[in-house]
């Protein structure tokens, strides 16, 4: 505690009140208590409530057997294992979308916003229209259009959509592949029902394509205005050098770009694993519906969107830590 | 987004405990829901508001169903107008949320009984009287050629999730030990769609909702309820464990139901009775229930004339039944284990006395 020493002091110096050394930490230090304050209030607050409604947080419940079964997982799950090991496989069933959705949107994204600066005006123009009709209509409405109107539309058993190695069906997509024996095994048909080694479900595949197909539009746009911000004079200068267009774009343009794309880019991975969630819309385990089924046999309202919170948290930080060090390689380095 | 709008009773739920103050207990013999429910003029009662037989909405906008006369009911002994109701439809995910929450009064949508969401540690409903026994089925097309569970092997099974159904499903199939796939919607209009649309070989839920559903199906011929029960599925409204006085009022409404049929008073001729009964003092029973002498009322904390207003408001049990989901009603289903215990059914309400 420093002493406040009188205004009439034969040095001059300001009392402590008025001395610029010590005011900022004064009110610093009120801000932090106050803040502290609203936090225990808050905790405080939350942990007597819960208390007296029953509901305080307890975790015991995550190692009992869950009693449901999921249709496709790729973490071994059945109804007689715990619910941790449910959550694990939605959380694997989330990851599997986001990450086949990410590669997927960023190709399709790439190519529909490169076509937006083509000499070929009908390749402009379509480029044009898929972005502007995709991002105006909701994501809800396209996952529930892909999978109720076009997919659950395909024929099944004998009559589905037959090419060498490939079948589309109404139950999936299934793909010739190597089976037991590192035999080669194309898809065939076995009491009426599709069996192949590599099998997609049609909940799978109308939730990917929605998310690529809704995501592409917005990473179009990302590109579009990367390729946008780099003057004008360099696309001049690499034609007058004679390079052609898709050279230009590769090697000049696109280096120039990234950095201003790559920022746009993160924002939009982000959105796609949140969207993910959207999955429950059109019947595929992802880690949402396995939570949602989770509290409804639980009833541990509270912990189990405290698990759905952290997961999400976690998926969209990982993805912005690895999008943050991309963009560091991609910056022009001064020299 | 359909996500905010699901969360939002969960939201209210944390929001209340993150800066509320802890809940008022009740205050004596009044019921803190109750005077709210009085205060605020209109029952908030939470349905499906889609399953046609037990609550449904007309094209006009009105609610129907079994369901629905039990909020009715509760209106009628709150506020002797049946009509003071405001329904929420409510998914099966969302009902517990929305009930713990306080977003609705009641909860009269088809849900099952369990020890679990009776206990003060899992949902810690209160529930009232049971409205409907039912039982588990399957339902598939004609033309599939399945006759039994074991037949499903290997197949995709459409089942809409957070439902006892879901779990079900499960203990039955690996008891039997077939494999199979289960699919799973959050509302029962994707579910039905997805079966509509083939991607599932056929369809679980309660046997009454099954049987309901088909009637708004395009085809309704062509589909058939296996013969299996997998489960019992007792339909019960409920409230909060928080509040007894108010879960005790619409106990009490319901058993309203029961006896009123027990006795034989009908919507006709209720008026009728209490005309009687105030006519020959020597009719104590009846004099009792209808509220002509005693307090019964009182000490619930309703009106002393409720009995004969639920009663008019809605009719009796059988009545109800009958005009919903018996042979009035498109669902033709017969009464079965719902009959009145002196038939040898499960209906039965305690003396009024």
């Amino acid at each position: 505690m420093v002493l406040p020493s009188p205004p009439s002091a034969p040095d001059g110096a300001p009392p402590w009140w008025r001395d610029r050394r010590v005011v900022p930490w004064v009110v610093q230090a009120v801000v932090g208590l106050v803040v502290l304050f609203l936090i225990a209030f808050l905790l405080g607050n939350l942990v007597r409530n819960l208390t007296a409604a029953g509901l305080l947080l307890t975790w015991r419940w995550l190692s009992q057997p869950a009693g449901f079964d999921l249709a496709e997982t790729i973490v071994p799950f059945d109804a007689g294992m715990p619910y941790w090991r449910g959550l694990l496989a939605g959380l694997a069933n989330t990851l599997r979308a986001v990450v086949c959705g990410l590669v997927g949107a960023t190709l399709l994204g790439t190519l529909a916003g490169m076509a937006a600066f083509s000499s070929n005006g009908l390749l402009r123009g379509l480029a044009r229209i898929y972005v502007e009709v995709i991002r105006n209509i909701p994501l809800l409405l396209q996952l529930v259009f892909w999978y109720f109107v076009v997919f659950l539309a395909l024929p099944n058993g004998a009559a589905a959509l037959q090419l060498p190695g490939v079948v589309l069906a109404k139950s999936g997509l299934y793909l010739a592949g190597l089976a037991e024996g590192l035999r080669w095994q194309l898809p065939q048909l076995v009491n009426g029902v599709w069996q192949a080694p590599l099998r997609l479900s049609v909940e799978f595949a109308a939730l990917l394509t929605g998310l690529i197909i809704y995501s592409g539009a917005f990473i179009a746009e990302v590109v579009r205005g990367g390729i946008a911000a780099v003057p004008k004079g360099q696309w001049e200068a690499a034609a007058s050098l004679g390079l052609g267009w898709f050279t230009t774009l590769k090697q000049v343009v696109l280096p120039q770009a990234l950095r201003v794309i790559v920022p746009g880019l993160n924002t939009q991975y982000i959105s796609l694993a949140k969207n993910s969630s959207l999955a429950v819309a059109v019947g595929f385990s992802d880690l949402y519906s396995v939570a949602e089924t989770t509290l409804n046999q639980t009833g541990r309202a509270v912990e189990v969107y405290l698990i759905l919170l952290g997961a999400y948290l976690g998926l969209d930080l990982l993805i912005s830590a690895l999008m943050n060090g991309l963009n560091r390689l991609v910056q022009i380095r001064e020299r | 987004m359909r996500h905010l709008v699901h969360s939002l009773p969960l939201a209210l739920l944390l929001a209340g405990v993150l800066t509320g103050c802890a809940p008022e207990g009740g205050s004596g013999v009044q019921s803190a829901k109750l005077s709210a429910i009085q205060g605020r003029g209109k029952l908030i009662c939470g349905v499906d508001g889609k399953l046609p037989g037990f609550s449904f909405v007309g094209p006009d906008g009105t609610y129907t169903g079994l369901d629905v006369d039990v909020c009715k009911a509760v209106a009628a002994a709150v506020f002797a107008d049946p009509k003071k109701v405001e329904y929420r439809d409510l998914n099966s995910s969302e009902r517990f949320a929305a009930l713990a929450s306080g977003e609705v009064d009641l909860l009269s949508r088809n849900t099952t009984m369990t020890l679990s969401r009776d206990a003060a540690g899992g949902n810690g409903l209160s529930f009232a009287p049971t409205t409907f026994y039912d039982g588990q089925g399957v339902m598939t097309t004609k033309t599939s050629g399945i006759t039994t569970l074991k037949a499903l092997a290997g197949k995709p099974i459409c089942v809409e999730s957070g439902t006892t159904t879901e779990l079900n499903l499960a203990d039955r199939m690996r008891e039997l030990n077939v494999p199979y796939t289960p699919l799973k919607f959050q509302t029962g209009d994707q579910t039905y769609a997805a079966y509509l649309g083939g991607r599932c070989v056929a369809v679980t839920s309660d046997r009454s909702q099954l049987a309901a559903k088909r009637t708004s199906f395009p085809k309704p011929g062509d589909h058939v309820l296996l013969p299996d029960v997998m489960s019992k599925e007792p339909l019960t409204p409920a409230t909060v464990n928080a509040d007894p006085l108010w879960a005790d009022v619409v106990r009490w409404t319901v058993n309203t139901l029961f006896q009123a049929e027990e006795l034989g008073i009908t919507q006709a001729n209720v008026a009728a009775k209490v005309a009687e009964a105030k006519a020959n003092p020597k009719l104590a029973d009846l004099r009792r229930f209808l509220g002509v002498e005693g307090d019964f009322g009182k000490q619930l904390g309703l009106p002393a004339d409720f009995v004969p207003k639920v009663i008019a408001a809605v009719g009796n049990y059988g009545e109800v039944f009958d005009r919903n989901v018996g042979p009035k009603s498109p669902l033709q289903l017969d009464r079965g284990v719902n009959k009145q215990w002196k038939e040898g059914g499960l209906i039965y309400s305690p003396p009024f006395r």
